[in-house]
């Protein structure tokens, strides 16, 4: 039976290519692995290599042919009786090429929106216990390794050490080695294990010492933790978490003050959260654990040993994917994240004493955000200003203004402002770094400006 | 395999004599399991396993030369990277492995690692033409392919990566207590990449059960190991961080398998990791776009008349007594497999619109 062979495509772009040279001529005897033609495409020369075995019964482009599109009958092997298969192609009388990424006129579906659960109401008569942000997010890890056997910690120093900032203290005393691991400063290598252990039924908390030496590991956070369910058809989940401080600390120069929120959030596949306070860190965090999606867990060293108030529940979760109103307000809408959220209050309690009621709103998760939260409390101010500590360039800060263009513009009495770092690195010098940070007095400002207070 | 001197190719300690001064030497753990290896080279491979090498090697060649020719009518596009010539690396290691227990993940040259599951050659091949009968729906093509039943992991596209991710698979073997391992293959290119020496650090220091394996095909995309690698001796690379190594000669089934039994009982008898080199070839360019210039054709012709692993098996065959005509049956029950997968891929319906948002994530937020 006759086998058609086609004009290969011998790279990912080519469309057409020159039948360059035939190196076999009609009535030669094929045998697969034997180089039949030489076929130029604007990268190479390429061979065009036989699968099947047989005779090369017809040519029917000529050597030196141009622009001869991808999938062109190039010249027919008359197989050998039953011994050679049929080429797929063979079989189907359509001779048109390559049918398989066909460009299609179909839109895009609508993508899905879900709506984010709200907080569980905390029953009347709960106590409260006052907790530092950092002893909270451990309560939060120590409860859900108390409650399932999969969960471990492992990073640099969260053992024998106590944990760098101490945020894993006291951990290997109650669950052991095994369990609270020390691991060698190989940020690239321990998410990539952590990963891996995700991926094998594990549920990993990977500390990063700081969110600065994540970018080693970058690449496992992204590449390997937040694509392999997508591309693995839902197959294979990778449940971990990647918590560590994030953000300017005090006097740490460039390098280890960055605020990567913006950077993880601009990725599909990943949940990013970064609290302000005790109870969301707690809450979010157990809720992070149990996530079956890869969640980056961004926290701020400043914010580590500021206490606030903690539900006394046995199992306080939060849901993730939902912003939190800090303060009611009715002129102005301020809507930041982490550490930005005491800033935001801050200026809030002076513009109230200016007359100017801010309404301040703490997205808390990064991904997905909660637009809905954003554009009610932009329906009921009409004016918007978001307080982020990070750069201003496609920050988080840019996306709240873009969300307010696109879907909330109709509501907007005054143009969105945002208060972020100056566009530097972080500068050493103690002048300098005050320069290039958010403060509530820059927050009073754009606030006023948006209410045309002064 | 031509590529190196027999003599360089000896363990490092060849002053080392024998077992009876072992213990005097510190470093004999780290040639000990290629001297166990090397007085008992080749697996003694019953007729029907001999068979069965030989069946599941074709598959992958013919499946692979029915991939490139799908490549080349355009049903197949992106990057696809082939596996033949490298058969017997992935058919000799898989088949000593406890199917029940053993995990293993790959780079992006993975399409044999699948077949040598058994897993059916329609699903691997729907998804290298995309289409959502595919293993992965259509969604992950030729390089993400992964069959948590079977414990594959994948089919993963960044060089390198698949190792750390492998150190964390053996972490979960160890930390469950399931008695599996994790072979962790990687090619001689990756072998260059830092975060494989970050994880022999954290596997040897604890004393994870993972196999792990370089696929020395001799070029790193179009760069010859020599060109790329200070050391071309892979299995001398673990010395470091106190892991044994094995050189062994990937073009020969019954040795990889050999090999295999050694290193396997090493870390199933709770001794660590190892490190294992598989000098092989690829017959093929790199991906299906490359011209493969930086070799000759007859450097590849003599890998193909002399080294090659399925002719190996066959001659072994027909000296055992096989007749041409019992292969040529087989030849013909697999080039129909193939067939049959190839049409089942070209035919089967590309993904539904709405799979374009499933499975970014697990839950609802």
């Amino acid at each position: 039976m006759a086998i058609e062979l086609k004009m290969p495509a011998l790279s990912p772009t080519m469309e057409q290519g020159t039948l360059a040279k035939w190196l076999k001529q009609e009535g030669d005897t094929i045998e697969p692995g034997d180089i039949i033609a030489e076929i130029e495409t604007d990268k190479a020369t390429m061979e065009f290599e036989a699968i099947d075995e047989g005779v090369l019964s017809k040519i029917l482009i000529a050597e030196g042919t141009e622009d001869v599109p991808v999938g062109t009958v190039i010249a027919q092997l008359e197989g050998e009786g039953e011994e050679s298969a049929p080429a797929p192609a063979a079989s189907a009388p359509d001779p048109t090429p390559a049918p398989a990424p066909a460009p299609t006129a179909t839109p895009a579906p609508e993508k899905p929106v879900s709506q984010p659960q709200s907080d569980p109401d905390v029953p009347e008569g709960t106590s409260f216990t006052s907790t530092t942000v950092r002893e909270a997010l451990r309560d939060g890890m120590a409860e859900e390794m108390r409650s399932d056997p999969r969960v471990f910690v492992m990073g640099e120093e969260v053992a024998e050490y106590q944990g760098a900032y101490k945020v894993t203290q006291g951990l290997l005393d109650e669950f052991g080695p095994k369990r609270v691991i020390d691991t060698p400063i190989t940020e690239y290598g321990f998410a990539g294990v952590g990963s891996g252990a995700a991926m094998g039924g594990l549920r990993p908390i990977v500390e990063f010492m700081t969110f600065n030496f994540a970018m080693q590991a970058i690449d496992h956070i992204i590449n390997s933790a937040a694509k392999t369910n997508y591309m693995s058809g839902g197959q294979m989940r990778c449940p971990i978490v990647f918590r560590g401080p994030n953000g300017a600390a005090s006097r740490v120069g460039a390098q280890h003050s960055q605020n990567y929120g913006p950077w993880y959030a601009s990725v599909p596949g990943l949940i990013v959260i970064a609290p302000y306070d005790s109870a969301d860190a707690k809450g979010l965090m157990k809720a992070a654990i149990r996530s079956e999606d890869p969640v980056v867990f961004l926290e701020n060293e400043l914010v580590y040993g500021k206490s606030f108030d903690v539900p006394d529940l046995d199992d306080h979760v939060l849901p993730i994917g939902k912003a939190r109103t800090m303060r009611e307000g009715s002129d102005v809408t301020i809507v930041s994240y982490s550490i930005g959220v005491g800033l935001a209050l801050e200026a809030a309690e002076t513009l109230a004493g200016e007359g100017i009621d801010a309404e301040v709103i703490d997205l808390r998760t990064l991904r997905p955000l909660d637009k809905q939260a954003v554009l009610t409390s932009l329906a009921k101010t009409n004016r918007l200003v978001i307080a982020e500590e990070g750069w201003p360039t496609c920050s988080i800060a840019s996306e709240i203004i873009a969300i307010c263009m696109e879907e909330g513009f109709d509501d907007l009495d005054a143009p969105v402002l945002r208060v972020c770092n100056e566009d530097v690195p972080l500068p050493y010098a103690a002048n300098l770094e005050k320069l290039a940070l958010i403060d509530a007095p820059r927050i009073v400002e754009a606030v006023k400006k948006v209410c045309y207070a002064d | 395999m031509a590529k190196k001197p027999a003599a360089k190719k000896a363990p490092a300690t060849k002053t080392a004599p024998a077992a009876a001064v072992a213990h005097d030497d510190p470093d004999f753990v780290l040639h000990s399991l290629q001297e166990e290896f090397n007085a008992a080279k080749r697996f003694d491979a019953s007729e029907d396993q001999l068979l069965e090498f030989y069946r599941q090697m074709l598959l992958i060649r013919r499946f692979e030369e029915k991939a490139g020719q799908l490549y080349g009518l355009g049903l197949i596009g992106g990057f696809c990277h082939l596996y033949i010539g490298q058969e017997a690396v992935a058919i000799g290691l898989q088949s000593a492995l406890d199917g029940d227990k053993d995990s293993v993940i790959t780079g992006y040259r993975d399409h044999g690692h699948m077949l040598a599951y058994g897993i059916d050659p329609k699903v691997i091949m729907a998804e290298l033409t995309g289409r959502e009968a595919g293993i992965s729906k259509g969604k992950g093509g030729s390089m993400h392919m992964f069959s948590t039943e079977h414990k594959f992991y994948g089919g993963h596209g960044i060089v390198g990566a698949q190792v750390a991710l492998g150190g964390g698979l053996a972490l979960a073997h160890q930390y469950n207590d399931d008695g599996g391992l994790c072979l962790a293959y990687f090619g001689d290119g990756a072998a260059n990449q830092g975060q494989v020496y970050e994880t022999f650090n954290m596997a040897a220091l604890w004393n994870l059960p993972i196999v792990f394996v370089v696929e020395d095909n001799q070029y790193a995309m179009g760069t010859a190991s020599k060109r790329s690698s200070a050391e071309t001796r892979f299995h001398r690379r673990g010395t470091a961080f106190r892991i044994p190594g094995m050189d062994v000669n990937g073009m020969d089934v019954l040795e990889v398998r050999a090999a295999a039994e050694v290193a396997f009982k090493h870390v199933r008898d709770g001794k660590g990791p190892v490190l294992m080199e598989l000098n092989t070839y690829r017959y093929r360019g790199h991906s299906m776009s490359d011209p493969a210039k930086y070799r000759t054709r007859d450097e590849v012709q003599d890998q193909r008349d002399n080294h090659d692993p399925i002719e190996r098996v066959k001659k072994a065959l027909i000296e055992g007594g096989k007749s041409e005509e019992d292969l040529k049956a087989i030849d013909k029950e697999i080039r129909k497999i193939v067939a049959e997968s190839a049409d089942f891929a070209e035919n089967s319906p590309e993904p539904g619109v709405g799979e374009l948002y499933t499975d970014v994530l697990v839950e609802e937020y």
